[in-house]
C-alpha cells in the first residue's frame, strides 16, 4: 500500500554541543551585568588609563620641558610669519623734533612680530613725554605700527629759577625753553604754584588786553593771588577772588583817570571797595607841595 | 526541625530583601530541563484591564523580563543525582535567562519534583486566656500541633494552617481578633528528603545565588493550573513530569495534600527506546512528534523510519508503524495514571465534594492523553494550561512550564505558612538576649 505521507524524516542522533558556561564566564558575566562594575569599566577605567599615561608621560623633567619647548618654538613660528612682522613705525601729528624724540622713545626694535608688542605699555610710554597729550597706536596692515600724536600747545611760558618752562592750557609743561626771546609771543607768568592757576593767568592776559604792550606778567604770591608786573616796575596786587573783575576795574579806571601812565609804584586792588595807590617819592612831594604841605621835613 | 525552621524564616528575609530590589529568579529544577524565568516586580498592582489579565493570584504585580530553558543534566526522579552537571546546567538556565533581562539576579526561588514528598494533616487546640483572639494565640495554637515523626533524614518544605476553628464555629481563615473560648487549627506539613534539599541548596550556593526560597513542584503547579473556583471547591493537579509525577490536591484555596509518583515521561522514553533498540535522544524525538495513545487504523499506515548509525543497511532501514509506538506508550502511560489514581485513594480524594483533576506538566501533551485519564481517574478530568503572566514569552507558555509559572506566582503572593507567623513569646530562647549583652560587652 502506498503511503500517503511523504518520504519520512530519518531520525539521527545529533551531537549537540554542551553549552554550559563554565564557572568563569558565568562569573564574568555576572560580574559585567552589576551596575556599579559597568560604570566602573566605562568611565572609571579609561580615565584611570588616560590619566596614567598623562601623568607617566609627564613626570620626567626632560620630556616637560621638551614639551613645553616645542609649543614655544611652534608658537614662535607662527607669530614671526612675515604677515604678522612689524617693519615700520610712522608718527603722524608731530612736529619732526617730537617725531624723533618719540621714536627713540618707543623702545622697539624692528622687525618685530606685532604678538610681541605691547601696545598699550608702549602708548603709556609715549605719553610720558610732555609734549604728547594723547597718543593712538594701532598696527595697520603692511606692517606698519602707526603713532597718531595729539602735540601739547604751549600758551604761557613760566619762570621757575633761573629756567623757562613753556605750559598748556592745564598748566602742563611741554618743554623747556633756553631763553624768553625765543617765543616773544607767549605771555609769562612766575611764582611758586603758579602752573596750578594757569587758566586763571589766561583769563586775566585776556583782560588786560588794553594794557597788554606794558606788562612784563604775572607772578603768583604765596600760590593763592597774582599780581601783574608792567613795565617801569608798576606792579598791581590782584586780590584772590574776583581777580578778573578787579583787572577790569583797573581798565576802566586807567581808561578814565589814565591811572597807569602816572607816577605811580603800585595799584592795591585786593579790597575791591578802596583801590590803593602807592606814588613815587617824587611824585609823592610834588603833590604834596601842590597841595600845600611841608615837605622839607619828610624822608619821602 | 528547628534548623530549618530558621532557615525558612531566613529564605523568607532574603525573599522580602529580592522585592525590595525589585528583580528576583525563579528556578524550575526538572529531570528533562531546567527552566529559569527572571521576574520584576514593579511595586504595587498596576493593572491594565486591556490585557485581559486579571487580578486574581497577583500575578500583575509582576513582569517576567527573563526566560530562559536548558536541557537538564544530572536530575532523576526530579531529584539532583550528579551534583556538577547539574550545578552547570543550572548556570546555563541563568546565564541566559540573564542576558536575556539584561539584570544580574542574586535571589532565587526554586523548586523540585522529587525527594518524596509525604503529607501530614496536623491537629492543634488552645485555650485562650482573655476571650479575643490575638497574634500570640494563633502562635500558641500552632505551636501546639503534634508533629509527627516524619522519620530520619527528613525535613518540613511547606507548613500551611490550612483552618482556624473558634469554638465550633470551623473554616475560619482569619481568626484574629474573634471572641470565643477555644481555638484549634488544622496544619498541612509536607515533609520531604532533607539531603535532596541540601543538595539543591549546595547546587545554587555554587552558582553565586542565594535561596530566597524554596516550594514543591506540585504545589506551585497546582497554583498555576488550577483555577480559583477549583482550587476553592476542591481539586487535584497531576503534574505529569519527566522523571516523576506531581499530585497535589487543593480545597479551599489550600493544598491539603501533595504526593508524587516517580514515573514520568523520561521513562515513557526508555520504554521506546529498549523497545525499537534505539538511543533515548531519538526516542525522546519520536515520542514528541509522533506519540499517542489512542491506535486508530491510520496509525497502521503511518510508517516512522526510526534509522540507527550502525552502517549495518537492514537496520538503518528500519521502519515502524505509529501503532507499534502507541503500544508501547500506552501501558507506560497507564501505569502513571494508576499509580497517580492509587495515591489519589489513599488521600481520599473521593470524598472530596468536588472531583476535578487537571493534568498539567510536559507529559500531559501526548495526544489523546484525556480519553485515558478520563478512563482511568473519573470523568471530570481536563488538561491545564499554566496561567497567563505578563510578559512570558510564547514558548513558555504551554503545560511543561506550570511549575515554573506556578513558582512566579508563589513568589509574589506566598501563602502564610507556618514560619511566616510570630514566635510564641514564652519559646523566645531566653539567652539571646543574655548573648546580646555579652556581645556588646565584649566588642565595645
Amino acid at each position: 500500500m502506498q503511503s500517503l505521507r511523504p518520504e519520512p524524516r530519518v531520525y539521527e542522533r545529533q551531537g549537540r554541543r554542551d553549552p554550559a558556561p563554565t564557572r568563569w564566564q558565568y562569573r564574568m558575566q555576572r560580574l559585567w551585568l552589576t551596575p556599579y562594575f559597568r560604570v566602573l569599566a566605562r568611565v572609571g577605567l579609561p580615565v584611570f588609563l588616560i590619566s596614567a599615561a598623562v601623568g607617566l608621560y609627564a613626570g620626567d623633567e626632560g620630556r616637560r620641558a621638551a614639551l613645553v619647548g616645542s609649543f614655544t618654538e611652534l608658537k614662535e613660528k607662527f607669530q614671526n610669519r612675515p604677515e604678522f612682522m612689524v617693519k615700520l613705525v610712522s608718527v603722524d601729528g608731530a612736529s619732526s623734533e617730537l617725531a624723533e624724540a618719540i621714536r627713540s622713545r618707543l623702545g622697539i626694535k624692528l622687525p618685530l612680530s606685532s604678538f610681541d608688542i605691547d601696545l598699550a605699555a608702549v602708548q603709556a610710554r609715549v605719553e610720558e613725554l610732555d609734549a604728547v597729550a594723547r597718543a593712538e597706536l594701532r598696527v595697520r596692515s603692511g606692517g606698519v605700527l602707526q603713532v597718531q600724536i595729539t602735540e601739547r600747545m604751549p600758551v604761557v611760558l613760566w619762570r621757575v629759577g633761573d629756567r623757562l618752562e613753556m605750559l598748556d592750557e592745564a598748566g602742563h609743561r611741554v618743554a623747556g625753553l633756553a631763553a624768553r626771546t625765543d617765543r616773544p609771543d607767549l605771555p609769562l607768568i612766575a611764582g611758586e604754584g603758579a602752573d596750578l592757576a594757569t587758566g586763571e593767568a589766561l583769563e586775566l592776559f585776556a583782560a588786560a588786553q588794553p594794557i597788554l604792550p606794558r606788562v612784563r606778567g604775572l607772578v603768583r604770591m604765596g600760590e593763592r593771588r597774582w599780581d601783574l608786573i608792567l613795565d617801569r616796575n608798576q606792579r598791581i596786587l590782584l586780590p584772590e577772588t574776583d581777580a578778573v573783575a578787579a583787572m577790569e576795574r583797573l581798565i576802566a579806571l586807567d581808561r578814565a583817570e589814565d591811572l597807569l601812565a602816572r607816577d605811580v609804584l603800585s595799584v592795591d586792588l585786593r579790597n575791591d571797595k578802596r583801590p590803593t595807590l602807592r606814588l613815587a617819592p617824587f611824585a609823592l612831594n610834588e603833590h604834596r607841595k601842590a597841595m600845600g604841605i611841608d615837605v622839607s621835613g619828610s624822608e619821602l | 526541625m528547628t534548623g530549618l525552621y530558621e532557615s525558612q524564616r531566613a529564605m523568607r528575609h532574603m525573599r522580602r530583601a529580592a522585592m525590595q530590589r525589585g528583580v528576583v529568579a525563579v528556578l524550575d529544577v526538572g529531570t528533562t530541563k531546567i527552566a529559569c524565568l527572571i521576574l520584576r516586580f514593579d511595586g504595587p498592582e498596576r493593572l491594565r484591564e486591556v490585557d485581559g489579565v486579571g487580578p486574581m493570584a497577583g500575578q500583575s504585580s509582576f513582569r517576567v523580563i527573563g526566560a530562559a530553558t536548558t536541557r537538564s543534566r544530572g536530575v532523576r526522579f526530579g531529584e539532583i543525582s550528579v551534583m556538577n552537571e547539574t550545578e552547570r546546567a543550572i548556570r546555563t538556565a541563568v546565564q541566559a535567562a540573564q542576558k536575556m533581562a539584561n539584570v544580574r539576579v542574586d535571589h532565587v526561588i526554586a523548586c523540585f519534583s522529587g525527594a518524596e514528598p509525604r503529607s501530614y494533616g496536623l491537629a492543634g487546640e488552645w485555650d485562650l486566656q482573655d476571650s479575643v483572639v490575638t497574634e500570640q494565640d494563633v502562635a500558641r495554637v500552632l505551636a501546639a500541633c503534634d508533629v509527627p515523626d516524619l522519620g530520619p533524614g527528613r525535613e518540613v518544605l511547606h507548613a500551611q494552617p490550612v483552618n482556624f476553628a473558634l469554638d465550633h464555629r470551623t473554616g475560619l481563615g482569619d481568626p484574629r481578633g474573634q471572641i470565643g473560648n477555644r481555638l484549634a487549627c488544622d496544619m498541612h506539613l509536607l515533609s520531604v528528603d532533607g539531603s535532596v534539599v541540601q543538595n539543591l541548596l549546595y547546587c545554587i550556593k555554587r552558582c553565586d545565588l542565594e535561596l530566597a526560597g524554596i516550594a514543591s513542584s506540585a504545589y506551585v503547579s497546582g497554583i498555576s493550573s488550577l483555577v480559583e473556583d477549583e482550587q476553592e471547591l476542591g481539586a487535584a493537579c497531576i503534574d505529569m513530569g519527566g522523571g516523576s509525577t506531581g499530585i497535589s490536591i487543593f480545597m479551599k484555596k489550600h493544598m491539603i495534600y501533595a504526593d508524587s509518583v516517580r514515573m514520568g515521561g523520561d521513562h515513557v522514553t526508555s520504554d521506546i527506546s529498549k523497545g525499537l533498540q534505539i538511543p533515548l535522544a531519538v526516542a525522546e524525538k519520536i515520542k514528541t512528534k509522533h506519540g499517542g495513545i489512542h491506535a486508530t487504523s491510520m496509525d497502521d499506515r503511518e510508517m516512522i523510519e526510526i534509522g540507527g548509525e550502525s552502517g549495518d543497511w537492514e537496520k538503518d532501514r528500519r521502519q515502524i508503524s505509529r501503532t507499534e509506538l502507541i503500544g508501547i506508550m500506552r501501558p507506560r502511560v497507564e501505569e502513571i495514571l494508576e499509580e497517580a489514581r492509587a495515591r489519589l485513594d489513599a488521600a481520599g480524594f473521593d470524598h472530596l465534594p468536588s472531583q476535578q483533576i487537571v493534568l498539567t506538566g510536559g507529559g500531559s501533551q501526548i495526544p489523546g492523553l484525556d480519553g485515558l485519564a478520563a478512563r482511568i481517574l473519573g470523568q471530570q478530568v481536563r488538561l491545564g494550561r499554566p496561567l497567563r503572566v505578563q510578559g512570558l514569552p510564547q514558548a513558555a507558555t504551554g503545560a511543561a512550564f506550570a511549575s515554573a509559572v506556578g513558582l512566579c506566582l508563589f513568589a509574589a503572593h506566598p501563602q502564610d505558612e507556618w514560619w511566616d507567623f510570630e514566635i510564641p513569646s514564652e519559646r523566645y530562647p531566653a539567652r539571646s538576649l543574655k548573648r546580646a549583652f555579652k556581645w556588646f560587652k565584649d566588642n565595645w
